[in-house]
């Protein structure tokens, strides 16, 4: 699913050039559940918006999905992260405005889908994380657990070959993070790939691989236990 | 993509920021709404003046002459048959004149002599206008008699002292409009109402139904003047208003040896003239509501830059979950396009509601073509576009990562 190999990434930041990435190699096989941990500034951020096609690398090859991904434009990256991605971030990020249900349809108007469609789908997923019952509800009218399911519901409804999950639970109190990690438990087992990045070794610790970061590399597996947070 | 999605998204996000979509509105629905009335104005004028000579006939033609011509020397040296006073002077004799409808391109030859003369009937006074005409006058104008009858010729050879009276005169003296047989002292000399003139509204030149219609020859007494200096003279036809023109010119010019001394206009060049003017006037006007119109785009590109501003995340969440350049630059522009037609739509509908209030209780004349209306709103839709492009352009061009994480 994800073939990284030599990734490199810098930032510039005044006359100093700083390297986010610094030749990272992974490799995520579909149906895996990985985590992807590491403290602030160990460029996990970075990783993440290379994985998630929102960036591209300075250096290296990174194959998604059976396609390399370099060169892209903007809009051909778009349309890769609207059919083959699935986002769900710490802050939620629901457009406020709009009902959970609208909220989750939103990528499937991007891709063009026919409204009867759409209902179906939006319905189909919104069941799937339970809250089917509160689907005309804005986000402000959810708790944040809800609204984190909505995010969810609005990652899985394109079918994404991924779901890309950026501290999915870092907003949340621990017994409605624990519901979300089952939730990413079920998706895993009913056959998602699922990368989850976070700074916490017990999220982390959840599931069933971890790759550490730290300084822009991916330290060795045998690490795993080691890490400084 | 989908228009119908993007143009719903476009209408809930202003309906989510009421009292700023209609500030922002407000310079287009003012733009609109100056731009419809003024033009409206423009053109009312325009198509008064334009009715207002029109109906005197597109046959007319009108011979100005300038009295103590100096022709009156040359006309003396050319040995010509005009006569001509003590003081060199060169006089148009009615008869001469009456010799004009002998043309086959002239149907009918009236001179006339205007002035101001006190009317009184009973113990009402008032100052009017006083016209003294021939009995043709009432077929080159096309204004003849709503009750009893014009001058007749008989009136004109006896100098009778008879009159035709406009209706708003007779209302201003009787109270009524039913004063034929009455009697009415003009300048001091009593008169019998013979006619009472058709209406014919106010035109540019003053308005006839406050007249008073007098035999040529016994109104050039009363008003003391001697001289021809105004003729009316109709074609026959509107094609044969050149060679009466052609005809009446080459007539003066045998008397007067002077172009300068006399002018023949027919009703093309007037109606040419004041068009001219009058469409100077509507462009003017319009010019300054389009001004308002363009202060008004700014406007609307102000507010949807702060609102891309405003809406970087969401921007950012868009374009994470696949939205592509032109998605967003097409919402964006899609806004800021329904603000200014919908600006335009309710600017319209105030300018004709305006309109309507200026024609019904302030009496202006106003002419208003759909063709306006459609421009009007196809202009602030088009403002719309101009002005949205560039704030959607800068919302388009956003970098996902650095617009979701924008706080």
């Amino acid at each position: 699913m994800i073939i990284m190999q030599g990734i490199r990434k810098e930032y510039r930041m005044g006359d100093n050039v700083v390297a986010a990435l610094d030749g990272v190699d992974i490799h995520i096989k579909p149906h895996e559940f990985v985590s992807i941990i590491g403290p602030s500034g160990s460029g996990k951020s970075t990783l993440m918006n290379i994985i998630g096609c929102l960036d591209t690398a300075d250096e290296g090859t990174y194959i998604f999905d059976g396609q390399e991904i370099s060169d892209y434009s903007e809009d051909e990256l778009a349309t890769i992260r609207g059919k083959k991605i699935g986002f769900v971030f710490q802050q939620f990020n629901l457009l406020p405005k709009l009902t959970a249900r609208e909220n989750v349809e939103l990528p499937l108007i991007y891709q063009g889908v026919s409204t009867r469609k759409r209902r179906e789908r939006s319905e189909e997923v919104l069941r799937r994380v339970g809250l089917l019952e509160r689907m005309n509800h804005k986000p402000t009218e959810l708790s944040g657990g809800q609204q984190q399911r909505v995010a969810i519901a609005r990652a899985l409804v394109g079918n994404p070959s991924l779901i890309l999950a950026d501290e999915p639970t870092g907003n949340l109190d621990s017994k409605t993070g624990a519901e979300v990690m089952n939730l990413f438990d079920e998706l895993h087992e009913a056959g998602n790939t699922i990368v989850l990045i976070t700074h916490d070794a017990k999220i982390a610790a959840q599931t069933p691989r971890a790759i550490h970061i730290h300084d822009g590399r991916v330290l060795e597996p045998a690490a795993e236990s080691e890490v400084v947070i | 993509m989908q228009l119908f999605q993007t143009i719903s998204m476009a209408f809930k996000a202003i309906a989510g920021n009421k009292v700023r979509s209609f500030l922002t509105m407000l310079g287009v629905i003012i733009g609109v709404m100056s731009v419809i009335v003024l033009v409206a104005i423009g053109q009312g004028t325009t198509a008064s003046v334009t009715e207002s000579i029109s109906s005197m006939g597109t046959n007319l033609l009108t011979v100005n002459i300038m009295t103590r011509s100096v022709g009156g020397k040359n006309a003396m040296r050319g040995g010509m048959t005009a006569s001509s006073n003590s003081k060199g002077t060169v006089i148009l004799k009615l008869d001469e004149i009456l010799e004009l409808e002998q043309d086959e391109s002239i149907a009918y030859v009236s001179p006339t002599c205007t002035g101001n003369l006190t009317v009184k009937a009973g113990s009402t006074n008032t100052t009017a206008s006083v016209m003294g005409v021939l009995p043709a006058y009432q077929y080159i104008i096309n204004q003849g008699v709503e009750q009893g009858r014009y001058i007749i010729d008989a009136d004109v050879d006896n100098r009778s002292a008879v009159c035709v009276i406009g209706v708003d005169l007779a209302q201003d003296l009787f109270g009524n409009t039913n004063v034929v047989g009455n009697t009415v002292y003009i300048d001091g000399r009593k008169f019998k109402i013979v006619g009472v003139l058709e209406s014919k509204g106010t035109s540019m030149t003053g308005s006839s139904d406050e007249s008073i219609v007098l035999p040529f020859t016994l109104a050039q007494r009363m008003l003391e003047s001697t001289t021809i200096s105004s003729i009316y003279v109709s074609a026959v036809d509107s094609l044969s208003v050149d060679a009466a023109q052609e005809f009446v010119e080459r007539f003066l010019y045998k008397k007067y040896q002077n172009e300068s001394t006399y002018s023949v206009m027919n009703q093309t060049q007037m109606l040419e003239t004041a068009n001219e003017t009058a469409s100077t006037l509507s462009l003017m006007l319009g010019g300054i509501a389009g001004i308002s119109l363009l202060v008004g785009g700014i406007g609307i590109m102000n507010i949807m830059l702060v609102s891309v501003t405003e809406r970087t995340r969401e921007i950012g969440i868009r374009k994470a979950i696949g939205a592509k350049r032109r998605n967003i630059l097409l919402q964006f522009l899609i806004e800021s396009v329904v603000i200014s037609g919908l600006g335009g739509l309710l600017g319209l509908v105030l300018g004709y509601g305006l309109m309507h209030v200026l024609e019904n209780y302030v009496g202006m004349s106003l002419s208003m073509s759909l063709g306006v209306a459609e421009l009007a709103i196809a202009f602030s839709m088009g403002v719309g576009v101009i002005f949205g492009l560039y704030p959607a352009n800068k919302a388009s061009c956003l970098k996902p990562i650095d617009a979701l994480h924008y706080s």
